[in-house]
């Protein structure tokens, strides 16, 4: 019966009630969408990173650390015999890392140098969503090159270098001599993962050993998904996924305190909304709650109408929601978000085309931190009827 | 057979002066001209960039092949910028970050202020007879004078460059230019030497040109003797790193 009368009451306010529920619906909206946004961001990165560059996880030579380039040179050595194991079964591939200095067009440019294995296809730079051929691949059978080259779109525009092009590269060996050699780009891949791009050429890894002088010595090897950590990897180190994204996780999680005061200000504003017809229906409706206390209703009984009519509101926006924001939010899922720049040339690994994703616990806890919300707002201006006198209220005068 | 004594007699007629000096000893005289017990210069680095050129003064500490300690002293903005280089090792210290930073690694293949020489070029402090093997390639004439052509390969590991050739003046014992060169064979630099003066009873260049030879378009970098002292008395005190921040 309280139902039917908070449900009436809410009806028979019209546009007051419209208002509430659309307010509050455009709250639900705006934290769903951010919400989905940031969650869309942090799979795609994650994913991305996966499919182009660790595949199941690495294991690192001990001094290797790929935020120091300095640490380089001293980061390679033979590959521990359970990961060559892994290596002969296709399930791994070996990665050598040194520095260089690269000439395009006769200025000096210093860059990490990559050595790959051309045939391997357990990651694929340019992610897994393309038909297009592994673009190590393009490294394959270059016997007459001195050192076939491959670089990302935004290296190449920053080198404006082209395919078929040819630069100087100069290295320092094992023995610390320089060397100088020319390199041709034979492709030019389109990577979302800045990582293997900015800053960094790739070559064959034979090539790369035999350059640097360092034969069958690697700096880390990265293994296929689904691959168990082997028992004994000597003192090379082991790094899983979740290792190997941490530096995304903790970009997006230093973003967060932004958003969540942007959700603040959106819950105040739903809040106060609902608060303010609350404590004006109160006001208003005196006679009514005087009549209905001269009827037989308790005060509880009351206060529970007038909470549950604000609380109402919470349920009616998250219908609301679902009627007309759904199909907005549905559109984005499908179709993605087309974003206005290339994230790539920031160091941030965001898709050109962000995809949300709306989780069921991001709907759930949404919900019901809304609800939870609008049900405190509405039942604080509600205690006030505890304290009210019958006759007093019947005579429309509100006392506290 | 005639064509047998045309050959020997043109060899004699090439290599005539190295019957007296062979390649070690022109090498070993070159060494002489350039290095000193002490020594004591301002010089004037001019780094042509590609639109602009900057010029750094600077004055220069040095015992042997061993010790060396750099001030910056103008323009202001480098001025109080030091270095002190002792046997393999080298720090540097930045007044504005007042921070003393050791140079190793790869960082010695980074240029010195933006210049075409690098740390490791300046590393390199062993005398040439020891660390290459010579061979006396040839004469040639460079700007009407007569020079020693002299190819240096290798003989230890870890020299920067693995193959060097110079062109030794016959009279001023010193490589008035030279080649460096990538192991592959690639000429990376050039070094080039001019404005010869006597100073002490020894020849020595006081303008020196180095091109990074990768570089395309590049003016390379010169370096200015403006004055420098011979076998002047260095006290030790100048090769310590406390007086990096003084």
């Amino acid at each position: 019966m309280l139902f039917k009368i908070a449900l009436k009451n809410l009806i028979g306010a019209r546009l007051r009630t419209f208002l509430n529920v659309f307010v509050t619906s455009i709250s639900f909206f705006v934290i769903l969408f951010i919400s989905g946004m940031y969650d869309g961001m942090r799979q795609y990165a994650k994913q991305t990173t996966i499919d182009t560059e660790i595949a199941g996880g690495s294991y690192w030579h001990p001094n290797y650390d790929p935020i120091d380039p300095m640490s380089f040179e001293k980061s390679h050595s033979k590959i521990p015999i359970a990961l060559k194991k892994l290596i002969n079964l296709k399930e791994a591939f070996p990665i050598l890392v040194s520095q260089a200095s690269i000439y395009p067009n006769g200025r000096m440019m210093p860059v990490t140098m990559k050595g790959i294995p051309p045939e391997q296809s357990i990651i694929n730079m340019e992610g897994n969503n393309t038909d297009k051929v592994n673009p190590t691949k393009m490294l394959a059978n270059h016997d007459e090159i001195e050192i076939p080259v491959l670089i990302g779109s935004e290296m190449a525009k920053k080198t404006q270098l082209k395919e078929g092009d040819t630069f100087i590269i100069r290295w320092l060996d094992s023995e610390k001599a320089y060397d100088a050699m020319e390199g041709t780009v034979m492709h030019i891949m389109n990577t979302e993962n800045f990582k293997l791009d900015i800053g960094t050429i790739w070559i064959p890894i034979k090539k790369a050993q035999n350059m640097l002088n360092m034969e069958n010595e690697a700096t880390y090897v990265t293994y296929n998904e689904g691959i168990e950590k082997v028992k004994s990897s000597g003192d090379w180190l082991h790094r899983d996924v979740n290792y190997l994204i941490s530096d995304i996780e903790a970009a997006i999680e230093a973003d967060k305190p932004g958003n969540q005061i942007l959700f603040f200000i959106l819950l105040c504003l739903t809040a106060m909304g609902i608060f303010n017809a609350q404590v004006l229906s109160i006001f208003r409706r005196g006679k009514e709650i005087g009549t209905l206390m001269a009827l037989g209703m308790t005060r509880s009984r009351v206060v529970g109408l007038f909470t549950l009519e604000g609380a109402l509101n919470s349920f009616l926006a998250t219908i609301m929601t679902v009627i007309f924001f759904g199909p907005i939010l549905w559109y984005f899922a499908e179709k993605g978000i087309p974003l206005p720049m290339d994230y790539s040339e920031m160091g941030l690994m965001i898709a050109k085309r962000l995809i949300p994703v709306y989780s069921i616990g991001l709907i759930l806890t949404t919900t019901i931190l809304i609800g939870i919300v609008v049900l405190l707002v509405s039942y604080f201006p509600s205690r006030r009827i505890s304290n009210m006198n019958p006759t007093d209220a019947l005579r429309g005068k509100i006392t506290t | 057979m005639n064509k047998f004594f045309v050959f020997l007699t043109s060899l004699s007629c090439i290599f005539g002066e190295s019957n007296k000096l062979s390649v070690y000893d022109i090498v070993s005289e070159m060494d002489k001209n350039l290095n000193s017990n002490n020594r004591v210069l301002i010089s004037e680095m001019i780094i042509h960039g590609r639109r602009k050129s900057r010029t750094i003064k600077s004055k220069s500490w040095s015992t042997g092949f061993e010790k060396a300690f750099t001030e910056n002293l103008s323009p202001a903005r480098e001025a109080g910028t030091k270095m002190l280089k002792l046997k393999d090792k080298l720090w540097t210290y930045s007044p504005q970050t007042d921070r003393i930073i050791q140079i190793s690694g790869h960082m010695l293949r980074q240029s010195i202020n933006g210049s075409d020489m690098s740390y490791k070029d300046m590393m390199e402090t062993r005398p040439i007879r020891e660390i290459y093997h010579l061979t006396l390639e040839k004469s040639a004439f460079i700007n009407d004078r007569d020079h020693w052509v002299i190819f240096m390969e290798a003989k230890v590991k870890g020299l920067s460059y693995p193959k060097r050739r110079a062109w030794i003046d016959k009279e001023y014992f010193l490589p008035i230019k030279e080649e460096r060169y990538a192991k592959s064979g690639k000429l990376l630099k050039t070094i080039s030497m001019n404005n010869i003066k006597s100073v002490k009873g020894r020849w020595f260049p006081f303008h020196y040109r180095f091109k990074d030879e990768l570089k395309r378009n590049s003016k390379g970098t010169e370096w200015i003797i403006i004055d420098i002292e011979f076998d002047s008395e260095i006290s030790e005190s100048r090769f310590s790193k406390a007086l990096l921040r003084k």
